[in-house]
């Protein structure tokens, strides 16, 4: 079966007045359609470009390498036209902050017209707003906030008409990028079931991009771990969180809150900067196993265990 | 929705009201101000060794010597009743001075301000959407130069090139002698030269207008190409304009429906307080040209204390300015739906 999305040795370096930032480095990822993919890694650890990248979201000092597969076309060749038309209809992506994603000066009744006819240009503005009305209710906001502006809703409101849009089109994949992270725990807790209702009912695949272990452990089919621009463990949810294989995996999860002890763990040292070129296994210099062939060639990721997930690391 | 539409009419109506207020404020800080400087408009006007009884005569005839609380309703009936009082230095009614400079300083005003928004905002716009390029360096360059170039010198040079090497445009003034005024009305050459359908007046009166308002309008674009560019850079960098290409709208009504919009809020405040001021004269400009506005005869005023023109013009400041901040800010609520009391 040909999987939703497959990245193959996908790399994006920004070039800076510093020099060059090497954001995502030689990244293979799998989505099967319909499933849920968690990314879970620190601030900066290049999730985020990950998720921008597929879309080509990215700013004009990005070096993009590799290549993005969806639908088992590369989307690198698609021409600017036809991406901007995939975006938003095939792949419809979500953010952190709800507050600030919503155009202020413009009411919501026409941002999601103009997001129908920018694909579909001859719907006529009342059949677009009732187009509108139909997604809203998937995600239950009341019909009359289509007139008001975004300053007028809270930021719950705002992320559940972000989601709204995102369904216009019924699109394959969901790139959903911390979409719970700048909202309380409450709003995260409805926030969170609502994707779940609507993954199930729209059959979308999602990449969850976040940094909260049990948000992915909840809802993720299968998980990546990203550590510095590389993916450093990628399996099935529960054999990985139950038995993690890589070094950094497992600190990352035993610095998750565990109410029977007392001490909250933390990997020692700090992630590296991603500016120049590095050699050898990132984690290193914080790695409790490490070993002297970590420090000059990258361990090439490889299927280890039962569940044959990849892990990049010597140890196996 | 509906309550959105309320509210904006709550915004004017406020807006409107506060205007009284403001308004006797200036008028009474102008007066208080004009009495604690020192010099009075005697002493100024007339040559020393004057004899004191003369002085006296006048300062009695004028008013001067009276306590300042009656001067000071004095004025105020002078305000409330729009004649404004009598100039010392013209013995004219200053409405009347007024109404002869001010035509002059609101062609100056509207054709610069042209000149300056075309130029500001396309250039900003240009730089922003190309930042850190070529172009972008260019503009940049451009905007500081014509921010920093001294007016006066700026007004000479296009004075020397094009009205006395190159001849094409007229070296002063606001209107040929050779041609007879159009019949007053507005008191714009401009419109009272369409008005009486007299085309070669009116070429002659653009004619004329042309160097003032390049040099004003140059000048003043310096600073709009930089904050039309930042504000056009930070909108373009914003989390909705990023949001609306991830909904994959047309990077053409991605820039113009949503950054250039929220771009030019900023610029437009700025754009209508430098209008404003504009309309205090441009003193320099207008001195250049010969052209005869409301910056010389302030200037004017002031040098030799003549407390009634002063005051008036003030007034007549204070009441413009008043009206076109409540326009900026009605223009901008009603761009901005977050902008409500």
């Amino acid at each position: 079966m040909t999987p939703l999305l497959h990245t193959k040795s996908l790399s994006v370096a920004f070039e800076t007045p510093d020099g060059v930032v090497h954001a995502v480095q030689d990244v293979n990822l799998t989505i099967q359609a319909g499933t849920t993919v968690g990314l879970v890694g620190e601030s900066g650890s290049g999730k985020s470009t990950l998720g921008r990248a597929i879309l080509r979201l990215l700013p004009e000092n990005a070096k993009v390498t590799g290549s993005v597969f969806f639908d088992g076309k590369d989307l690198a060749a698609l021409s600017a036209k036809a991406m901007r038309d995939l975006r938003g209809r095939n792949i419809a992506m979500i953010f952190q902050d709800p507050m600030t994603r919503l155009d202020p000066l413009m009411r919501i009744r026409d941002q999601f017209i103009e997001t129908i006819r920018a694909h579909d240009p001859t719907v006529e503005a009342k059949e677009a707003g009732q187009r509108a009305l139909k997604v809203l209710a998937d995600v239950r906001v009341p019909s009359d906030r289509m007139g008001m502006y975004p300053h007028e809703l809270s930021g719950g409101m705002r992320q559940r008409i972000m989601i709204a849009m995102c369904l216009l089109f019924n699109p394959a994949l969901l790139i959903a990028d911390e979409p719970t992270t700048a909202l309380d725990v409450i709003l995260e807790a409805q926030i969170l079931e609502l994707l779940q209702a609507i993954m199930g009912r729209y059959n979308m695949a999602v990449l969850l991009i976040t940094h909260n272990l049990g948000l992915v452990a909840e809802f993720a089919d299968r998980v990546a771990v990203m550590y510095a621009g590389h993916i450093a463990e990628e399996g099935a949810t529960v054999p990985l969180f139950r038995e993690p294989f890589h070094p950094y995996t497992q600190g990352l999860l035993r610095s998750v809150i565990d109410l029977d002890t007392e001490a909250l763990y933390s990997i020692p040292g700090s992630p590296p900067t991603l500016l120049g070129a590095t050699v050898g296994c990132p984690f290193y210099p914080r790695c409790e196993k490490r070993m002297d062939v970590c420090k000059t060639v990258y361990p090439e990721p490889r299927p280890v265990g039962e569940d044959r997930r990849a892990v990049a690391c010597y140890l196996y | 929705m509906a309550g959105s539409t309320a509210s904006l009419r709550a915004y004017v109506i406020t807006r409107v009201a506060l205007m009284f207020p403001m308004l006797f404020l200036l008028v009474t800080f102008t007066f208080i101000l004009l009495r604690v400087v020192p010099g009075d408009p005697i002493t100024a006007i007339f040559r020393e060794g004057t004899p004191p009884e003369v002085i006296d005569r006048i300062k009695t005839q004028l008013g001067l010597y009276d306590p300042l609380y009656i001067q000071y309703f004095r004025y105020l009936r002078d305000v409330f009743t729009g004649n404004m009082g009598t100039s010392i230095l013209t013995q004219r009614p200053v409405l009347q001075d007024i109404s002869y400079y001010m035509p002059a300083t609101i062609e100056l005003t509207l054709s610069s301000m042209v000149v300056a928004a075309v130029l500001g905002i396309g250039i900003g716009t240009f730089a922003g959407t190309r930042r850190d390029r070529l172009p972008d360096l260019g503009a940049r360059l451009y905007g500081s130069l014509a921010y920093n170039i001294p007016i006066f010198w700026f007004g000479l040079i296009l004075k020397l090139i094009f009205a006395v090497w190159l001849r094409w445009l007229p070296v002063s003034g606001r209107f040929s002698p050779r041609l007879s005024a159009p019949p007053t009305v507005t008191g714009l050459y401009t419109i009272d030269s369409l008005l009486a359908g007299d085309l070669r007046a009116f070429v002659d009166a653009i004619s004329h207008l042309i160097l003032p308002s390049l040099t004003l309008g140059i000048v003043l674009s310096g600073f709009f190409v930089r904050i039309t560019r930042v504000n056009v850079i930070h909108a373009m960098g914003s989390d909705y304009v990023e949001a609306a290409r991830a909904r994959g709208i047309q990077e053409r009504n991605v820039f113009f429906r949503h950054a250039l919009k929220n771009a030019l809020v900023p610029v437009i405040t700025t754009m209508g307080l430098t209008f404003a001021l504009l309309f205090s004269g441009a003193i320099l400009t207008e001195t250049v040209f010969s052209f005869e506005g409301m910056g010389r005869y302030v200037f004017q005023a002031i040098s030799y204390r003549d407390y009634p023109a002063i005051q008036g013009a003030v007034v007549y400041y204070g009441i413009l300015m008043v009206i076109i901040s409540l326009c900026i800010d009605i223009l901008n609520a009603f761009v901005d739906p977050r902008i409500r009391y």
